[in-house]
């Protein structure tokens, strides 16, 4: 068993400084070696039992459970449930005391843990200088901005920046580069240089009008990628220098330096290029929720997963595939199969008329599909009704050929439909983080795999919707400012 | 029941300080208001259940006796048997937890005693500063130098 203990005293009054350890899920706006953290559940983060959810910026991620917390001794006990690293036993304490000469605050951190037989001298020290010496600087410093909130008036004035503006609603040609002027942080907002911005078909639909999300003119776009110039009063996740993503409206990607409320807006971690995070942030927290939270899908059930060559469709498949279903797309052409199958697809249907229930039937020894996910709309919906297995689930992601006219006869199936919006599943900022890390873990060990195919500056976004409507792309396109 | 707690951080290595503070016939050296002191029946100073008989520069004599006295976890304590400060039940502890950062001692002396109605306030006052933080200081300036 190794035991590591690290203290240190801090120029500040106790209260202070239990104020922010007490809560346990404060450590990732203190800690320099953590992004993303969220109590899992949305439990008080001073609930005894509550588990903490995060990742390290190494990639790592680590789920521990508040074991005690004591507001007269000023202690916190925790444990590690699990982590991507292999220690075993990990129980640790932060106590604090009061010292009373100079009234500052004494900080003892201790911990007990097993690793791998001749690893013990790598994790002491990991955990000893890079997770406590690191923690005791990191909220040094956290307290001095707290102290020195002028300091952020430095940036205090507008920035000016590039965006790309829809003039009126209309074709490509409706799109504008315009110089504008990205305004100080207001409280609960951050403003973000940004350096990749990922361009989606719901853009297209935006500027079409066909969604009323905008009022001419205004800037187009739903996610971006890039670093934090500053941040306004009350956001305590991010901090200037920080490399962010977010996928969310109000529309206003498109642009250089952007400033928009910090709820939204997630750290990335190391090993997640902003490029990736900017194609991939929408799609993929898409393909998240759909395949987790929507339904859970599960090994070995048959899956039909529509417009399978598409941005959606492609990320589908290579995450069912994962989770142990059988994937079944539909395609519109060969070329189509051939990279659906690539990804995943284990039977691409290539299909010009929305026929496709016959042979799903076929696929499943006449049981149908347990789960549809379909962003096809009014045309398919007879299709899709016949394709549907006994108690099947139906999502309707998208409607690309229009919207439903009536309710289906869910009662032939027994079926469930679901009409889901991922800007639904992302409100609330802890489930955001579950489903963003959820993310970048499958980024990160393979399971997707994002495909930037199409760069374009960021004042050729008309080429870019031009290029996305004649479906002379595949894979992400992202505008780069 | 009255409870005093004083702290602070001791500018000096861990074993330096605990070799001064563990002598409990060590008063005179490292407090200003000790005169003079002795170890009743001259049994060893670290002997458990030993008694303390010291004179204060003000003339008092006091008598404590040794509880607890750990090298393991840089900590002792001791009660009050006689003393002319009107307390009872009075137990101190005094405990040097080292400071990894920075490689010196945060020293934590508490005490607990009863005491007439009314006399809380001051005696609390005078124990927390006039004992206790006026030692601290005089063994910080003794380890400076």
């Amino acid at each position: 068993m190794i035991r590591v203990t690290r203290s240190a005293v801090i120029d500040a009054p106790i209260g202070r400084v239990w104020e922010v350890l007490r809560d346990f899920n404060s450590h990732w706006a203190w800690h320099p070696a953590l992004g993303e953290s969220s109590i899992v559940g949305g439990e008080p983060a001073d609930q005894v039992g509550c588990v903490r959810n995060f990742f390290l910026k190494d990639g790592n991620h680590i789920r521990e459970q508040l074991l005690a917390l004591s507001d007269r001794d000023h202690v916190s006990t925790y444990c590690i449930l699990d982590a991507t690293l292999p220690m075993k036993r990990y129980v640790a304490t932060v106590q604090l005391k009061h010292v009373t000469d100079g009234d500052r605050t004494f900080w003892n951190w201790q911990s007990t843990f097993e690793v791998p037989r001749g690893r013990e001298k790598e994790f002491a020290k990991l955990v000893g200088k890079g997770v406590y010496e690191g923690g005791f600087e990191g909220l040094r410093a956290y307290l001095r901005r707290g102290s020195l909130a002028p300091a952020r008036a430095a940036n205090a004035g507008a920035l000016q920046c590039q965006a790309v503006v829809a003039t009126a609603f209309g074709g490509p040609e409706v799109l504008r580069l315009e110089d504008r002027a990205a305004s100080a942080p207001g409280p609960g907002e951050v403003r973000i240089r940004q350096t990749a911005v990922g361009v989606n078909y719901i853009d297209v639909y935006v500027r079409k009008g066909l969604y009323r999300m905008i009022d001419p003119p205004a800037p187009l776009g739903m996610e971006a990628a890039g670093e934090v110039v500053d941040v306004g009063d009350g956001v305590a996740h991010l901090l200037p220098g920080d490399r962010v993503a977010y996928a969310c409206p109000p529309p206003g990607a498109y642009a250089s330096v952007r400033t928009m409320n910090a709820d939204q807006v997630v750290v990335l971690p190391d090993d997640i290029s902003e490029e990736t995070a900017a194609a991939a942030m929408l799609k993929g927290m898409t393909t998240e929720y759909l395949l987790h939270r929507t339904v859970r899908v599960r090994p070995g059930q048959a899956v039909l997963v529509h417009a399978a060559a598409g941005g959606v469709g492609l990320l589908l498949c290579q995450w069912a595939k994962a989770l142990g279903a059988k994937v079944i797309g539909t395609v519109s052409s060969e070329d189509k199969a051939r990279l659906a199958r690539a990804h995943g697809c284990d039977f691409p249907i290539v299909t010009g008329d929305y026929r496709f229930a016959a042979e799903v039937r076929n696929l499943t020894n006449g049981r149908g599909a347990e789960v549809i996910y379909d962003g096809l709309g009014r045309a398919a919906a007879a299709e899709n009704l016949e394709a549907l297995a006994f108690t099947g689930h139906w999502a309707m992601y998208g409607q690309a050929s229009g919207p439903h006219e009536a309710l289906p006869d869910l009662g032939a199936k027994s079926g469930t439909l679901s009409r889901p919006v991922l800007f639904h599943y992302t409100a609330d900022r802890a489930q955001l983080t579950e489903i963003a890390g959820n993310l970048f873990r499958a980024l990160r060990d393979g399971t997707l795999r994002v495909a930037v195919n199409h760069r374009y500056p960021l004042g050729a976004a008309a080429e870019a919707h031009r290029d996305l409507e004649a479906r002379r792309t595949t894979g992400s396109v992202v505008l780069l400012p | 029941m009255i409870k005093v707690y004083t702290s602070s951080v001791i500018e000096a290595p861990a074993d330096a300080v605990w070799a001064q503070v563990r002598d409990f016939n060590g008063l005179p050296k490292w407090t200003p208001f000790v005169a003079e002191s002795r170890i009743e029946g001259g049994v060893p100073a670290d002997k458990i259940g030993c008694v303390r008989n010291f004179r204060l520069k003000d003339g008092g004599v006091i008598r404590e006796q040794l509880l607890t006295l750990s090298d393991y976890d840089y900590q002792c304590s001791y009660s009050i048997l006689e003393s002319p400060m009107g307390v009872e039940n009075y137990v101190a502890t005094l405990k040097l937890t080292p400071v990894t950062d920075g490689n010196c001692p945060c020293a934590e002396w508490s005490a607990e005693f009863d005491c007439a109605p009314g006399r809380e306030r001051e005696l609390a006052q005078n124990i927390a500063q006039g004992v206790f933080q006026a030692a601290f200081n005089s063994l910080k300036q003794l380890l400076r130098n």
